[in-house]
């Protein structure tokens, strides 16, 4: 039973038919005026909000600009050797590197978990799906706060300490104290809860576009279900979506500042980059040019990471192999 | 087959469309609001105020605000407890605000952030406190218009120490030994704030060291202090301090809720606290550190200042001027009518009836006798680099002596850029 060939004949027709329907829904005559129409106020967006801000990063990170934003005294590469020579920055990579070992994993198994159990459920369907949508729509640093404040806080009637002290266990000052670092605890469930939701409609898109036929030739052939057809059968369909979620969840961990931002107010540990830059170049130090330097370091990092995570897992790959 | 592959597609498109919505909310997740919203150009005038704790502070500034005839103000109230970053980072734009409150620090000065107020202060010099007066001036200039001073100092309950059989503390020893007493299942026996760092300052007076010296040299990196440190680390281990509580140091919440014994706190949460538990209410300075130390209390407290790069400098000196030199009514108000705060004006401090008995009298005693007042030359940057300390040997196991020297090292950098 080889997995590739049943993939490659139950899927062949779907991209086909697509590319008939297409023209049938009459856009043809003035396609290049609805593509500019569609596409046009997003890409005016990217320039102004994206792109101009890199070049002035770029710019901004050979001068010296303390204080200000349109400097001018030229260091050349000095801010790249002072960031690089940095060890806050170098901590913040390896404390990025951790957060990451967590909390990819951890957002990828819970995801696809919610997702498989959803998808076999008969009834109330939309109303689960909603449920363990909803999160999503909730605020960082919203959610944060209800972890720091209610669920987590460190006395006694704090949510996590009430159920520890049923068991007699003595509070913990989750965040206050480093030792032992509890305070990741925190960190990772608040962003589980928050992005596991939106991951699960994901993972729930691509387990209803499983062709039926998969499972039914698996079972004639003999393979019991449960374990077997999910690691043969599901896993093996959901790839793309797979390294698509794993890239994502990646991106999305380089990105992570509000809920470190607000649990750890003014601890020393646990700064993942982009706290550590806001801290250099939006802090008390007002340091652009480091700071710009420091964001284009790890711009070219997260896309090293990108291409290299492709690579290995097939990104871009995944339409051509259905 | 046909609907199949419909319903396939559309799917997919779902997914795509998912996706790149997932990458957009990423980007979009970086801009945050920065309560900029006003906006500072144009005749109405912008100012900056952080978010006070008590009851009808923020309908106050807005009522003084609506009162003045000459301008449009709008007040952007700024909670969260960062608000020296939003300044700082609202300042180097177009929307920064006209007038803003903070505290007097000379890289605004050195910086032509803030404008010389000079013109409007000396008419009544003689009025303000002294020391807040000094705190203000650089070079025979003053740059700031003080509003309201705050002593900082432990809050306690007389009838629970009585209970426990306990003096009020005269040592950082004492002190330790108390919260250790006076730690019960229910109730922690000291509170200071969720990171320790607000009494970075008390510690290094109490320890007989300064922020500074007179001619600006670090003056913080000494045995007493680094002592003072171990001690504190000691505090935090031992299980007797209260860690991560819902509100922090500068709301009364924790000491009223019964969840600490004792807590460092603000002149400004006395209504609520008497409020809460009557007259049963002690203060006393920070102990001392070692045997060279004395005790002390943080003299605190709000400053106006003008945004010298602003298009409405004139306009917002005027506005200073209204409010906060010739309005005497609401500057008593600010003061006395929501959070207990000491009037930098003597006038106003003379008449404030409200401070002249029981625990608010008290409160101005310690203000009086133990107080340090704001040093302009600590800024806000040899601030964070002693909250390091804080965070790294009281709260991490890191040695003091090292860690203070490093701050040292960056506060010396920081003394450089700013007297050369």
């Amino acid at each position: 039973m080889s997995t590739t060939t049943t993939r490659g004949v139950a899927a062949s027709p779907a991209p086909a038919k697509v590319s008939k329907d297409r023209p049938r829904r009459g856009l043809r005559a003035s396609s290049t005026f609805n593509f500019w129409l569609f596409t046009g106020p997003f890409l005016i967006g990217l320039v102004i909000f994206v792109f101009v801000p890199i070049g002035w990063s770029l710019y901004l990170s050979f001068f010296e600009a303390r204080f200000t934003v349109t400097p001018s005294e030229f260091v050349g590469l000095d801010n790249y050797r002072q960031i690089l020579s940095d060890t806050d920055f170098r901590n913040s990579l390896v404390t990025f590197t951790v957060f990451a070992a967590f909390i990819v994993p951890t957002t990828w198994a819970m995801s696809l978990g919610l997702a498989l159990l959803v998808n076999r459920l008969r009834f109330m369907r939309a109303f689960f799906r909603s449920v363990f949508f909803l999160p999503t729509a909730v605020s960082y640093a919203a959610a944060a706060l209800i972890w720091k404040m209610s669920i987590f806080n460190g006395v006694r009637f704090g949510m996590a300490n009430t159920v520890l002290s049923w068991f007699g266990i003595e509070n913990i000052a989750w965040l206050g104290n480093p030792d032992p670092p509890w305070y990741w605890l925190v960190i990772v469930t608040v962003r589980l809860w928050l992005q596991s939701g939106f991951y699960m409609i994901l993972f729930l898109a691509a387990l209803q576009n499983i062709p039926r036929e998969l499972y039914e030739a698996a079972a004639i052939d003999g393979a019991k279900p449960g374990w077997q057809t999910f690691r043969y059968i599901t896993l093996p369909q959901l790839r793309a979506t797979s390294t698509a979620v794993i890239l994502l969840l990646l991106i999305a961990a380089y990105q992570a500042f509000d809920e470190f931002f607000i649990l750890l107010g003014k601890a020393t540990w646990g700064m993942p980059p982009l706290v550590e830059l806001y801290k250099m170049a939006l802090g008390e130090n007002q340091n652009y040019g480091a700071g710009s330097a420091g964001a284009l370091i790890l711009t070219a990092l997260i896309c090293l990471v990108t291409l290299f995570q492709g690579k290995i897992m097939g990104f871009g790959r995944g339409d051509e192999s259905q | 087959m046909s609907a199949l592959s419909n319903s396939n597609w559309d799917r997919r498109t779902v997914l795509r469309a998912a996706m790149g919505l997932a990458a957009a909310g990423g980007l979009t997740a970086c801009g945050s609001n920065t309560g900029r919203a006003g906006g500072g150009s144009g005749d109405g005038l912008v100012q900056y105020f952080h978010a006070y704790g008590e009851a009808g502070t923020e309908q106050a500034i807005k009522r003084y605000a609506k009162a003045y005839k000459e301008a449009n103000v709008t007040t952007q109230w700024i909670t969260g407890n960062n608000f020296e970053q939003k300044l700082f980072a609202a300042l180097l734009t177009k929307n920064a605000p006209d007038v803003f409150e903070f505290h007097p620090q000379i890289q605004l000065i050195k910086s032509g952030q803030v404008a010389d107020l000079t013109d409007i202060i000396e008419p009544v010099k003689d009025d303000f406190n002294p020391a807040d007066i000094q705190s203000h001036t650089v070079d025979g200039k003053i740059y700031g218009v003080r509003m309201i001073d705050d002593p900082q100092f432990f809050f306690y309950r007389p009838s629970v120490f009585e209970k426990a059989k306990i003096e009020v503390p005269q040592t950082l020893e004492e002190l330790i030994e108390a919260a250790d007493k006076l730690t019960t299942s229910k109730v922690k026996g000291a509170f200071l704030g969720n990171d320790i760092t607000t009494v970075q300052n008390p510690l290094i007076w109490s320890a007989g060291a300064d922020t500074l010296t007179a001619d600006n040299k670090p003056a913080f990196n000494t045995d007493a202090v680094a002592d003072g440190l171990k001690q504190l680390r000691g505090l935090f281990t031992s299980g007797n301090l209260l860690l991560d509580a819902p509100t922090d140091w500068w709301d009364p919440s924790a000491f009223t809720q019964g969840l600490t014994a004792i807590q460092w706190c603000g002149m400004w949460a006395m209504p609520t606290m008497i409020e809460a538990l009557g007259d049963d209410i002690g203060i006393f300075p920070f102990p001392k550190v070692g045997s060279a130390g004395k005790q002390s209390v943080t003299n605190g407290g709000w400053s106006m200042f003008v945004n010298a790069k602003g298009d409405n400098v004139e306009a917002a000196k005027e506005y200073v001027k209204w409010l906060w030199i010739d309005q005497k009514e609401y500057q008593e108000d600010w003061a006395l009518s929501y959070g207990f705060h000491i009037p930098p004006r003597t006038s106003i401090a003379q008449s404030a009836t409200k401070l002249k008995t029981g625990l608010p009298a008290e409160g101005v005693k310690l203000f009086n006798e133990f107080g340090h007042f704001d040093n302009i030359g600590w800024t806000q940057a040899m601030i964070a680099a002693v909250n390091d300390v804080m965070a790294n040997s009281v709260r991490k196991d890191a040695d003091p002596k090292a860690q203070l020297d490093a701050a040292e090292k960056k506060v010396d950098t920081e003394l450089k850029k700013l007297f050369g």
